[in-house]
């Protein structure tokens, strides 16, 4: 098993730096996922680290050792593609047997090696059958089946369930997550589903332009964002986002007016900034409250039914929309006047840098 | 209706598809026609299309000249000017097509214009460079001459085909401990052998039609069929069934190599079907 280490690694095409400067520690048996959009450099990180792709500067450690000049095979590393890249001309045996016997196995070890694998991924009617034969949720278990083979320190993952449709993509998802619990092996995971990321990582580093935004737990990245970044891009629904005026703060928490004039107590400190800045409020859908309307403050514009819950769509005074999650069985409709409550314990505060109110009290789940 | 104009408009297709085919085997068709008639017949106007066969110009070709000596020179000048291109080539499009940088481009588009000149612009510094290496009239030298020329177009070609194969899987490759060179020769040419088989035979085709450089480069030794047609032609005027059925016994092997491997050229030119 294995530790990570990447200190101040970057990576520049031509004139252009495409990671500028990302260090980051991966624990033993830690599920890391790389989320973030697409540019922000997620996957070429995993090939840097894979070794598919030059490190320009920093040091890439794993256990301890500098490999930045180590060959990709002998990285100790696996890696499963997002097209599956498994070899066409050999069946599913062969695929699995490639690197083993690269790697110098006798074929004894190596037959008991596939057939345990086969098993565990359900393989074994498919063992002689080519790629082209199969389908694309077998081929990706046969792409993990060649990962797992080898028996690598590290397994990387290259957004691998993009190609499946969604029925296929959750019980995917929920296989890997059974799977990594078995192999209980270090896992680096890329995609930009932030389902995949919430559900399946110990640890999210999200990214963006090639820099790290934060490095959390996926319940510390929804409670508490660094940014209005991560803020925007964790939670689905996103987070609402409205402007306010910075009045006064302390350790105990800070004021600001909304633009109707709502003056709000949020528990979170303030940093070195003037009263009077214009700062940035967000709240998640899920935290807004529906209260009947007592004047025009807001109208229903769009109801999205989605079974167990609602998605409103409020248009406000100033014409903004606000977005709020109520049950299922809500009996709003279009065009009803509504008010909106903002409980403060789950607003956010962003200053005009971007940058998150540090909160008085962390989230219990997320310390 | 539509289906009428559709089944007119095919038969219309279909004939003229054979109406080209039959204009451009025409000289074909002649040539072999012609290599069974006596010398007589070969020149009489009207031309006869019905006539006594007589195997008297192949008697006669096989009399005057070793075809075998020629189609032997033929059969190594080709094999080896493909074999050499390959080994060659395969390693720089492989390069080029996986590990492009910024001159890849330039470096193919320079390789390709080289084509683009007549040779018999290059005619007498090869044959003094011949000449003074002593690969004058030897198949070696003929076949390093015809080596470099298809060279270019052989680059382009595999480069082509090698494009075609997912960088990813070579990529798996590397991942599962392959060194560059079990990557090339265990992943990439599996993949893309239909694509390496097809510009093999199209070098094997150039090759052993090439008469520029056989003429002025061999003379006897390594003279190779192009060199056994054009002894035909020459001093005491023309013979046209002899010259004819030296022409005939010249294409025959490389027309029925065509033929057979017509399923392979085929797919060698539709590959990428992969994923």
């Amino acid at each position: 098993m294995a530790t990570l280490e990447l200190k101040s690694l970057r990576k520049t095409y031509l004139t252009e730096e495409i990671i500028k400067g990302i260090s980051l520690s991966i624990e033993d048996r830690e599920f890391v996922v790389f989320v973030g959009p697409s540019g922000c450099g997620k996957s070429t990180l995993l090939r840097m680290i894979a070794g598919l792709e030059d490190i320009t500067s920093g040091d890439l450690l794993i256990d301890g050792q500098r490999v930045n000049d180590v060959e990709p095979g002998k990285r100790g590393l696996a890696m499963v593609f997002q097209s599956y890249a498994l070899y066409p001309h050999m069946d599913v045996y062969k695929n699995m047997e490639f690197g083993l016997k690269l790697a110098g196995v006798p074929e004894k070890e190596r037959s008991e090696k596939i057939q345990h694998v086969a098993a565990t991924l359900q393989l074994e009617p498919y063992l002689h059958h080519k790629p082209g034969q199969l389908s694309g949720g077998q081929r990706q278990r046969v792409a993990i089946g060649r990962a797992i083979v080898r028996n690598p320190k590290v397994f990387l993952f290259d957004e691998p369930l993009s190609n499946l449709d969604a029925a296929l993509r959750g019980q995917m998802r929920v296989e890997l997550s059974a799977l990594h619990r078995k192999l209980n092996a270090t896992t680096i995971y890329v995609t930009h589903d932030q389902v995949e990321a919430m559900t399946m990582a110990d640890k999210i580093v999200v990214l963006q332009k090639g820099v790290v935004e934060q490095i959390g737990s996926p319940l510390e990245l929804y409670h508490h964002p660094r940014n209005l970044f991560v803020a925007k891009f964790i939670g689905s629904p996103p987070m609402n986002f409205f402007s306010a005026i910075f009045q006064n703060g302390g350790h105990d928490g800070s004021s600001v007016q909304l633009r109707d004039g709502t003056l709000l107590h949020v528990p979170v400190s303030p940093p070195d900034i003037l009263p009077g800045t214009k700062i940035t409020v967000g709240i998640r859908p899920e935290h807004v409250e529906l209260a009947p309307a007592s004047d025009d403050s807001g109208v229903v514009e769009v109801i999205e039914r989605l079974g167990a819950i609602t998605l409103v769509h409020v248009r406000c005074a100033d014409g903004q929309i606000i977005v709020v999650q109520t049950d299922g069985f809500t009996t709003l409709e279009v065009d009803t006047p509504v008010s909106l409550k903002l409980p403060p314990q789950h607003c956010h505060l962003f200053a005009p840098d971007g940058l998150a109110f540090e909160a008085c009290r962390r989230h219990p789940l997320a310390a | 209706m539509a289906i009428k104009t559709k089944r007119s408009t095919k038969i219309a297709v279909t004939c003229l598809g054979w109406g080209i085919a039959l204009w451009l085997f025409f000289p074909i068709f002649w040539m072999i026609l012609t290599g069974f008639k006596s010398e007589v017949q070969a020149v009489s106007t009207p031309p006869k299309l019905i006539f006594a066969p007589t195997l008297s110009s192949y008697a006669e070709v096989f009399e005057r000249a070793s075809y075998w000596h020629f189609t032997f020179n033929t059969v190594i000048i080709s094999v080896g000017a493909t074999v050499g291109a390959l080994l060659l080539a395969i390693p720089a499009a492989y390069s080029m097509a996986f590990m492009p940088s910024k001159r890849t481009r330039g470096t193919l588009l320079w390789m390709l214009s080289t084509r683009m000149l007549p040779p018999v612009g290059v005619l007498v510094p090869i044959y003094l460079l011949a000449r003074s290496t002593h690969l004058l009239d030897t198949c070696t030298g003929l076949a390093i001459v015809n080596m470099l020329t298809n060279l270019p177009i052989i680059v382009w070609m595999l480069f082509t085909f090698f494009r075609e194969v997912p960088a990813p899987i070579l990529e798996a490759g590397r991942m599962d401990g392959a060194t560059r060179w079990q990557e090339m020769t265990m992943v990439l040419l599996p993949l893309a052998l239909p694509g390496i088989a097809s510009t093999a035979l199209l070098s094997l085709i150039l090759c052993w039609n090439e008469a520029f450089w056989s003429l002025n480069l061999t003379s006897s030794n390594a003279a190779p069929l192009t060199a056994f047609i054009a002894s035909f032609s020459s001093p005491e005027g023309l013979f046209f069934g002899k010259l004819s059925a030296a022409s005939t016994l010249a294409v025959a092997p490389i027309l029925v190599l065509g033929w057979i491997s017509q399923k392979q050229l085929v797919r060698g030119l539709t590959f990428g079907a992969v994923k």
